[in-house]
């Protein structure tokens, strides 16, 4: 059953069962889950069958093939990059239950309540406080930053501080916060681009029950660290057509706008389009290595090459196109539902990409990782290892 | 800023991509190459040969060539060789590039080589001549210089060609002129072959001047021209893999130092402005690693796409292989500037190695034609 075949036949019995023509959207996709074909390397029961991750492809192409809705990834991208693989790992059967469900129907868009204005790279230095009360329930209180789809989450992953007198990576705990709930206020927070993409929330007496803890009392940076992995796996790991990323529009512009060529633009813009053919290859190499069974190192810097090339691109783009690259679009505040890096003109372009250096780990941050996890380069001497969080320098 | 995106792409068709992987065929020659140079490859004493103007080790040819059967990799069986490709060839170069070895395989084994598979295999000038190749015991080179792209234009006629690489090893010139392509024996009369002073200790250079009268015809006019061609486009697309062996060795060795350096009363290699430049060459030789098995994948399958292959990898792979030389020297302080140290032979191959077969400028040239994005009128 959870060879190629066996999910084939199982992805025809559910076409039959539901035809997508006559079928309502999220029916089929709550069917779709029950028949364990949403994620198909997931458990028996929670959207899965315990087959190989490396076989979804066949059960897409087939629901594909038979014209049957999708969920629509981009919109519940944290839940699913995040959210889930860290619920399905240190969930109770009860929450596992409860979450996955309505999380990959994309019924419940999720957020991530992470970073801090205290606490970006160093994110164990987190202050938002969660307080035992007498009845078992947590009170939580601060303020979380950089939140993007806060103002449409339903549910939150959320780390906070359970005990100040422990050193700062020992006491934290890991929640799921109900974004309904009395004192959740979600602020949206304009960025350079004029949008409000991300939000700043602020948690004002909040109350968690314990049922919505996940992981032990204090476990809550190794979960978070379960988390994070997942993130810088889920960014950079699509697989591209040739000038399938920002090197397109740029090269399309160059194609069609003789009169905009430079030779000084021809050289940078060829050199561009080396490295990003290049980082095409190498993200490629990358998920033949998962595919094959022999992760790679080079996920990790999968992003670093990313952020790099489109910065460096879409500065070129607005280079190239002269005049109108000192024009923009559009600076009215608006709250778009998703993240957009290649969308809209080259200004924006130019402007979001800003963002790829720091979202999801700084490049600083990821070359202390490759330097230290990939090359086995000694950590540099730290001074709060060992210190309580409430005696720590801020 | 806490977001993530799956970006939605465009879906290749299946099968068409490219293996980027290494086979368990290619793991186990590249354990076989890599076990005789660790045993044989004496760096110190090859540059003690190079100075005396001879820096082949010719015990280690014949254990490469004929023991391994690296020189006949290319050729098919019948003509007595490996009948393996372009992959397998590229796996050796890595390990050839980390050692720096003086070895004329780029030359011959590849790039001689395909010229020749290039011809007419039937006739039996050329089959007797891969034969003689595919055991190593006789080589061939190309009497073209050293830097020619294969998109650019060939010398032809009689005069003296000057940075043919490894002429003073070969024992044939593969010779191109107007009417043809003709195999000359170096001890033939009227063939002349003077060493140059090569920047590159490990891959020695020399001008090479032929008699119109010398030498046996082994192909037309018609084929000689696109043979060559073929043969310097499998040498730039494999040399990528020499240039990922030289990065890999310098990074490598640079890592080891700086964990083991101190000063300041702490391993250099703790601080993190060290730290970021190793990281960021470490993924630019994973990257130069894609772009290598790429262009070796897209030579052996005799992809329609080998030409834009070849001209990234060699875009790519060039800079790479000199900017981790260049890293290597640096981090090592004063003794990277030292002769004792193999640090400088990197320098040089890599530096020599990005001239190769075409700058990665030309290479970028190439591409803006195959890819129409056209310079500025």
């Amino acid at each position: 059953m959870t060879d190629a075949a066996g999910l084939l036949s199982r992805t025809r019995e559910l076409l039959a069962a539901h035809p997508p023509a006559t079928t309502d959207r999220t029916d089929f996709l709550r069917a779709r889950f029950d028949a364990g074909l949403a994620w198909v390397h997931y458990p028996a029961g929670l959207g899965g069958v315990g087959a190989p991750r490396s076989l979804q492809a066949v059960v897409d192409a087939e629901l594909a093939a038979a014209g049957a809705p999708g969920n629509d990834p981009r919109r519940i991208g944290i839940g699913l990059g995040m959210a889930a693989p860290t619920i399905l790992r240190y969930g109770t059967d009860e929450q596992k239950r409860r979450f996955l469900r309505p999380l990959w129907v994309g019924e419940e868009v999720w957020c991530q309540l992470f970073s801090e204005p205290g606490a970006g790279s160093d994110l164990a230095a987190l202050a938002t406080r969660a307080v035992r009360a007498d009845d078992g329930d947590w009170i939580v209180d601060g303020q979380k930053v950089w939140t993007s789809s806060a103002h449409l989450a339903r549910w939150a992953i959320l780390i906070a501080r359970t005990d100040p007198d422990l050193p700062k990576h020992l006491g934290i705990t890991y929640f799921l916060c109900d974004m309904t709930d009395p004192g959740v206020e979600v602020r949206p927070l304009r960025q350079i681009t004029g949008e409000a993409e991300f939000n700043e929330v602020f948690l004002t007496g909040v109350r968690i029950p314990d049922a919505h803890r996940l992981g032990a009392i204090g476990e809550g940076w190794k979960v978070a660290r379960t988390t994070l992995m997942n993130e810088r796996v889920s960014i950079g790991g699509a697989r591209l057509p040739r000038e399938g990323g920002m090197i397109g529009p740029a090269a399309r512009t160059w194609r069609e706008r003789p009169e905009l060529r430079t030779h000084d633009l021809h050289q940078r813009l060829l050199t561009l389009w080396v490295e990003a053919e290049v980082a095409r290859l190498t993200g490629e190499r990358l998920r033949q290595r998962l595919v094959a069974g022999e992760p790679g190192p080079e996920g990790a810097g999968m992003k670093l090459a990313f952020a790099r090339l489109n910065q460096e691109i879409s500065g070129l783009e607005v280079e190239l196109l002269g005049d109108e690259g000192l024009l923009y679009s559009d600076w009215t505040l608006r709250r778009p539902e998703l993240v957009d890096f290649t969308g809209r003109d080259a200004g924006f372009r130019y402007l979001r990409s800003k963002g790829n250096s720091i979202e999801g780990g700084t490049s600083e941050v990821l070359l202390n990782i490759v330097a230290e996890r990939v090359l086995g380069l000694p950590v540099e001497p730290r001074n709060d290892k060992d210190v309580a969080w409430k005696d720590l320098s801020r | 800023m806490n977001s993530t995106t799956s970006t939605v792409s465009p879906t290749e068709t299946p099968g068409t991509a490219p293996d980027l992987l290494y086979s368990e065929a290619e793991d186990d020659l590249r354990a076989a190459v890599r076990s005789l140079l660790t045993d044989r490859a004496d760096v110190p004493a090859a540059l003690v040969r190079a100075e005396a103007g001879d820096p082949y080790d010719s015990g280690l040819w014949t254990a490469l060539a004929g023991g391994i059967g690296a020189a006949g990799l290319l050729i098919p069986e019948k003509l007595g060789g490996q009948g393996a490709s372009h992959r397998e060839a590229a796996v050796v170069l890595e390990e050839l590039g980390r050692y720096v070895t003086p070895a004329p395989f780029l030359t011959g084994a590849v790039a001689a080589t395909e010229t020749l598979l290039a011809c007419d295999t039937d006739s039996a000038a050329v089959a007797d001549l891969l034969e003689s190749l595919a055991t190593g015991g006789r080589v061939a080179v190309l009497a073209v210089p050293l830097a020619t792209a294969p998109d650019e234009s060939l010398p032809t006629g009689t005069g003296p060609v000057a940075g043919v690489a490894e002429a003073a090893r070969a024992d044939i010139l593969l010779v191109l002129r107007d009417d043809g392509l003709y195999a000359v024996g170096t001890e033939e009369p009227g063939v002349a072959v003077e060493p140059l002073t090569p920047l590159d200790l490990t891959r020695p250079l020399a001008t090479v001047t032929v008699d119109p009268g010398a030498g046996t015809r082994i192909a037309g006019p018609a084929t000689a021209g696109a043979a060559v061609r073929r043969g310097l486009l499998a040498g730039a697309g494999l040399l990528a893999s020499e240039q990922l062996g030289v990065a890999e060795w310098c990074l490598e060795e640079t890592v080891r130092h700086t964990r083991e350096r101190h000063q300041f009363n702490r391993p250099i290699g703790s601080f993190q402005a060290l730290k970021h430049r190793m990281a960021q060459l470490w993924l630019q030789v994973v990257s130069a690693r894609a772009a290598a098995r790429n262009a070796a994948d897209a030579l052996a399958t005799g992809s329609p796409d080998a030409p834009l292959a070849v001209a990234v990898a060699q875009a790519y792979a060039g800079r790479v292989a000199v900017h981790a030389a260049e890293e290597c020297v640096q981090l090592h302080g004063g003794t990277g500037m030292t002769w004792e140290h193999p640090a400088h032979l990197y320098l040089k191959r890599a530096k020599a190695d990005e001239i190769a077969l075409g700058t990665p400028g030309h290479h970028k040239q190439t591409l803006a034609r195959l890819t129409n994005l056209p310079a500025p009128r």
